[in-house]
């Protein structure tokens, strides 16, 4: 009896994604769907909090007033981004602070690409070109995921991201035009995060273990090689309007199909990233955890005082 | 002092009070105690860096020599800044932080209600713009100087003893000098002393709140107004003044 009942909300579940219409938080949902979905819109939070990391280290050193303020809102659209994502994913019953956690255990995993250093000046044009710009890619599909909070919460995200990725261009493009030395700010940049940027889609489809599935429940709209491949082309264009060399000497356009065609990305190192072994895991997630401990006795203060306060 | 020499000073000073003050603040960004508090600290370093921006501008127009607000701001040796020796001081821990900002704002407030109807149009309205966003800064730094103060034992503590360190730069915001006796007598900014009379109210009603007590020790430091500062300045113009003194005379 008990199985049948389930069979039949599922089926009624699969025939609402079907339709297109959005599950909502006290809507019956398979238990696989919302382990997912905490676990992809968690990441997803995540990767927006320490994303916060490699662009903050350069507020305090950016070149002119403009620039300190522009990257300064960016960093905290971040933070807001950061903030609609865990609220989004305690639609599904996670606890904001029990995410964390295992952000800080290292259960739970962020965007390889924040593990990667910012050496340069350059890199903030770099990252919001590339990084933000694949983000783009990635993200603005989830407007029309399935699950109703995280479409939503996606919308608002898109529209910023937007903005953070031309300001990205915008100073790449400034530097690629500027003196030998900003050209070559520029150009090692792009030679660094290019194939980080790449990676940043996850693995091949044949090699991608949650893609059938999430497609199938409209969470996932395209595949990640789907994804790459719009970024790729949209990409190559910008870099040559500027001034810029791809790092890939085997890139070219395959006339026929319109789409470019990339040399083999380094999954050797894509993977070993994603295991800790990139050059900035520790630090990362080190840096989250410290401000966590060292806000504790601030958070203990706000909670101890709203507790006097009403018992007066 | 003519008027204009004494505009340029005074405008200066307020401008490197918020370009400083923002500069530590944004120092936070990315390492707040809690996500929104970050979010909170972030914004403020905004406001103030958006104020630095609006002064010193204005204050290289008044010089007249071509310096603009970025020239200003990341081109001047360490003994041309301006800024109280409060504002530069370290972070310390998220209760220094909020008590230096707490101390700063209750002085910005009423100091903006009096110059936004500075005879001088242009300070007028950067004060009424500025008046808007110190109103809530000043607001979100007393709640927390209140919460840390009457929250647990640790956070009294801790909270206190940032008061007593940061008390002696507290004196050197009423700090008077021709520049300011030529502008009061020309009706472009108050008089200290009415501010002063706010600040201590401020300060007074939010510390008794807080159940902290304000320190007993009078001794005083002051010398920023003159260029003279504290150790903590000379790192944060390295950090600051970094790309421009290492790539000069680019566009960024």
């Amino acid at each position: 009896m008990e199985d049948k009942n389930i069979l039949e909300l599922e089926r009624r579940f699969q025939e609402k994604i079907d339709n297109d219409i959005k599950i909502e938080p006290n809507d019956w949902m398979p238990d696989d769907y919302r382990q997912t979905l905490i676990r992809q819109i968690s990441q997803h939070a995540h990767s927006e909090i320490v994303g916060m990391l490699p662009e903050g280290n350069w507020i305090t050193r950016a070149p002119n007033l403009r620039r300190k303020a522009v990257l300064l809102a960016k960093v905290q659209d971040e933070a807001g981004h950061g903030l609609y994502l865990y609220s989004a994913a305690e639609t599904l019953g996670a606890d904001r602070e029990e995410t964390i956690d295992d952000l800080h255990s290292g259960k739970a995993k962020y965007s390889s690409i924040f593990n990667y250093p910012t050496l340069s000046w350059a890199d903030m044009g770099a990252i919001g070109w590339l990084v933000d710009g694949a983000a783009i890619m990635n993200q603005v599909p989830l407007c029309r995921c399935s699950y109703g909070p995280y479409a939503r919460a996606m919308v608002r995200v898109c529209k910023e991201e937007s903005f953070h990725q031309r300001q990205g261009f915008e100073i790449i493009a400034h530097l690629a035009q500027g003196t030998p030395a900003q050209k070559e700010m520029a150009q090692d940049a792009l030679n660094r995060f290019w194939w980080p940027a790449l990676m940043m889609f996850g693995p091949n489809d044949a090699e991608s273990k949650h893609t059938v599935q999430s497609m199938n429940w409209k969470i996932k709209r395209s595949t990640n090689d789907e994804l790459r491949q719009l970024f790729v082309d949209v990409t190559v264009p910008q870099a040559e309007m500027i001034g810029l060399t791809i790092p890939d000497k085997d890139l070219k356009l395959n006339k026929e199909t319109g789409h470019y065609e990339t040399g083999e990305i380094n999954w050797a190192e894509f993977w070993e990233v994603v295991k800790g072994n990139g050059p900035c895991n520790k630090e990362r997630v080190d840096a989250r955890r410290k401000a966590k401990e060292d806000g504790m006795w601030v958070r203990e203060a706000a909670l101890a005082f709203a507790e006097k306060r009403k018992n007066k | 002092m003519e008027k204009q020499k004494a505009l340029y000073e005074y405008v200066l000073r307020l401008a490197d009070d918020s370009l400083i003050l923002g500069h530590r603040v944004s120092e936070w960004c990315g390492h707040g105690p809690i996500l929104e508090e970050d979010i909170a600290l972030t914004n403020l370093a905004l406001d103030l860096i958006g104020q630095a921006t609006s002064l010193l501008n204005y204050a290289g127009e008044l010089e007249g020599k071509g310096r603009d607000g970025d020239a200003l701001a990341f081109l001047r040796y360490e003994r041309e800044y301006k800024n109280l020796l409060l504002v530069e001081q370290t972070n310390g821990d998220f209760g220094k932080t909020i008590m230096r900002q707490f101390l700063f704002d209750a002085f910005r407030k009423p100091l903006f209600e009096k110059l936004q109807h500075s005879s001088d149009q242009h300070l007028a309205a950067i004060a009424e713009k500025s008046l808007k966003e110190t109103k809530y800064h000043l607001k979100h730094t007393s709640e927390w100087v209140i919460r840390l103060g009457d929250g647990t034992e640790e956070s009294h503590n801790r909270i206190q003893e940032s008061l007593d360190a940061l008390w002696k730069y507290t004196n050197e915001i009423f700090y008077k000098d021709d520049v300011d006796s030529v502008l009061i007598a020309e009706n472009i900014i108050p008089s200290s002393e009415e501010i002063k009379a706010e600040w201590t109210k401020t300060i007074n009603d939010v510390l008794e709140q807080a159940t902290l007590t304000i320190p007993s020790n009078n001794w005083i430091q002051e010398g920023g107004r003159k260029g003279f500062h504290t150790e903590a300045l000379g790192y944060l113009l390295a950090e600051m003044q970094y790309m421009q003194r290492a790539y000069p005379n680019m566009t960024w």
